[in-house]
């Protein structure tokens, strides 16, 4: 039986088509995917992502622990509200998960994490804060809406009362604050400006309706993909997993290679890595016809690769994707496309932020 | 509920078939077709002047969700194609049976239109897949 969010009923409305997404019954699209992708681009959109999951470190010694799990290092966050990506790996320096960490309080931290992972996730939490006498909380009972685009902020401001925009006033990216009832995080997963905001399952769907009467459109789990891979961000379980290294994965900048004698889990192996060379995550791009799609072989001068992640820009109108080559890459590579050697440009993984061109 | 047009016959594969007389054909995708594949980017059509036999794959629709070959409903020569499609694919998810038309056909054996679905066999086709 799918799990439902509590905003089920709002995407029903809305006309979405919904999905199986990792046993959640999500929306895929309200109609069109193109569409709804140009209006988190151009003005604002909102995405239904209260199937992710919160969790809450609370404890004396969070921060020890978090410096232990995390392969980013938590000693950064030095305000409070201050947000961090990174990834959690494993002893083999494979990614278990991609998450934000929030610091809240000195003995208050929170994740947000996959929900495709939520279980190993919660279980390897659990296990590795025992030794620092952290209590590990899930928080299903927050719903959570992601608005995005470069009206979103000025969206959501008419919505909040006089004492939550002063709260948010000035948040810099990757920051968030308990404003009222709602948490309200400058994050995304689109490479526009905007905010996540967790809130009370109960006041979720009447947030929603509000958001609607205030212009921001709905989108789905289609228009998600394709904003997230033009920003040139990762989605757990296609451009990385337990088997591939963060040095693989265009993850590198999120390792706190210093202090050198902070130990975390996967340091070894990614010293070991580092040293030894590792595969690298480039982004295609195609400028003829046709859609570079997850799966199909890459050949570069150094080898052959695979692309983790493809698709039609609708910001750039062709296609780009993301791949995992040998590190000799060149300027161009080969892409086996049903069967033809197509030639593709080869540049950094990121395509479009704040609605601009970046390649 | 996708829309079937009665006037219309049907191949499994989510092709369907309109009879412009005098032996030509001409061929789309069906609403429930389009409603799968979403949102169309690229649409690859066959050129005129090529010969096509029932069921070959001769063109290629590539949504924002995955490139899907379009299989040839009946035997023939392709006369037009619907050059329109190369600037606006989303036609395809508009107007599947009018203005996202991909090509016409002129048959070479219109024995072959038995062996093509009504709406009704075309509706049960999907009711059950």
């Amino acid at each position: 039986m799918a799990q439902k969010t509590v905003l089920h009923a709002s995407h029903l409305a809305a006309g979405a088509k919904m999905v199986d997404f990792f046993g959640w019954e999500m929306p895929i699209n309200y109609g069109s995917q193109i569409e709804e992708h140009h209006a988190v681009r151009r003005d604002a959109g909102m995405f239904d992502v209260s199937h992710m999951t919160i969790v809450d470190l609370t404890g004396a010694k969070t921060r020890e622990f978090l410096r232990f799990l995390l392969a980013n290092d938590v000693v950064k966050l030095n305000v409070a509200g201050k947000a961090l990506y990174t990834g959690m790996l494993n002893e083999q320096g494979g990614v278990i998960d991609d998450l934000i960490v929030y610091f809240l309080q000195e003995d208050f931290f929170r994740l947000v994490v996959n929900s495709a992972t939520r279980e190993k996730d919660l279980a390897h939490i659990a296990a590795q804060a025992k030794a620092f006498d952290v209590t590990v909380t899930e928080r299903p009972e927050f719903a959570m809406i992601a608005v995005q685009g470069p009206n979103a902020k000025a969206k959501v401001a008419t919505l909040l009362t006089a004492e939550q925009n002063a709260t948010i006033a000035g948040m810099k990216p990757f920051f968030g604050k308990q404003a009222g009832d709602l948490f309200i995080a400058t994050t995304g997963y689109t490479g526009e400006d905007g905010y996540e905001i967790a809130l009370p399952e109960q006041q979720a769907a009447a947030f929603w309706q509000k958001l609607l009467a205030a212009g921001v459109a709905p989108a789905g789990l289609g228009a998600r993909d394709t904003l997230r891979l033009e920003a040139g961000l990762n989605l757990y379980g296609q451009d990385m997993d337990e088997t591939v290294s963060p040095l693989a994965a265009n993850m590198g900048w999120t390792i706190a290679w210093q202090p050198v004698e902070r130990n975390f889990i996967g340091r070894k192996t990614l010293e070991q890595q580092k040293a030894a060379g590792t595969e690298q995550l480039v982004g295609l791009v195609m400028e003829q016809k046709g859609v570079l799609r997850h799966g199909q072989r890459v050949l570069v001068a150094g080898g052959e690769g695979v692309i983790t992640s493809g698709t039609f820009s609708p910001t750039l109108g062709y296609s780009i994707a993301m791949a995992r080559v040998p590190t000799n890459t060149g300027d161009t590579a080969e892409v086996d496309i049903r069967g033809k050697l197509i030639s593709v440009k080869v540049v950094k993984p990121a395509f479009v932020r704040m609605g601009k061109k970046v390649i | 509920m996708s829309l079937i047009p009665t006037e219309l016959k049907y191949a499994s594969s989510h092709e369907w078939v309109r009879n412009d007389g005098d032996g030509v054909y001409t061929v789309g995708i069906t609403e429930h077709a389009q409603e799968l594949l979403g949102d169309m980017v690229f649409v690859e059509l066959p050129e005129v002047g090529d010969t096509v036999t029932q069921g070959d794959d001769c063109a290629v629709a590539e949504s924002v969700k995955a490139a899907s070959d379009i299989y040839a409903p009946l035997s023939g020569e392709v006369v037009a194609i619907n050059d329109a499609l190369a600037d606006a694919p989303e036609q395809v998810n508009a107007s599947p049976y009018t203005d996202g038309w991909m090509f016409k056909i002129k048959v070479s054996d219109e024995a072959e239109l038995a062996t093509l679905l009504d709406a009704a066999g075309y509706k049960s086709s999907i009711d059950e897949a």
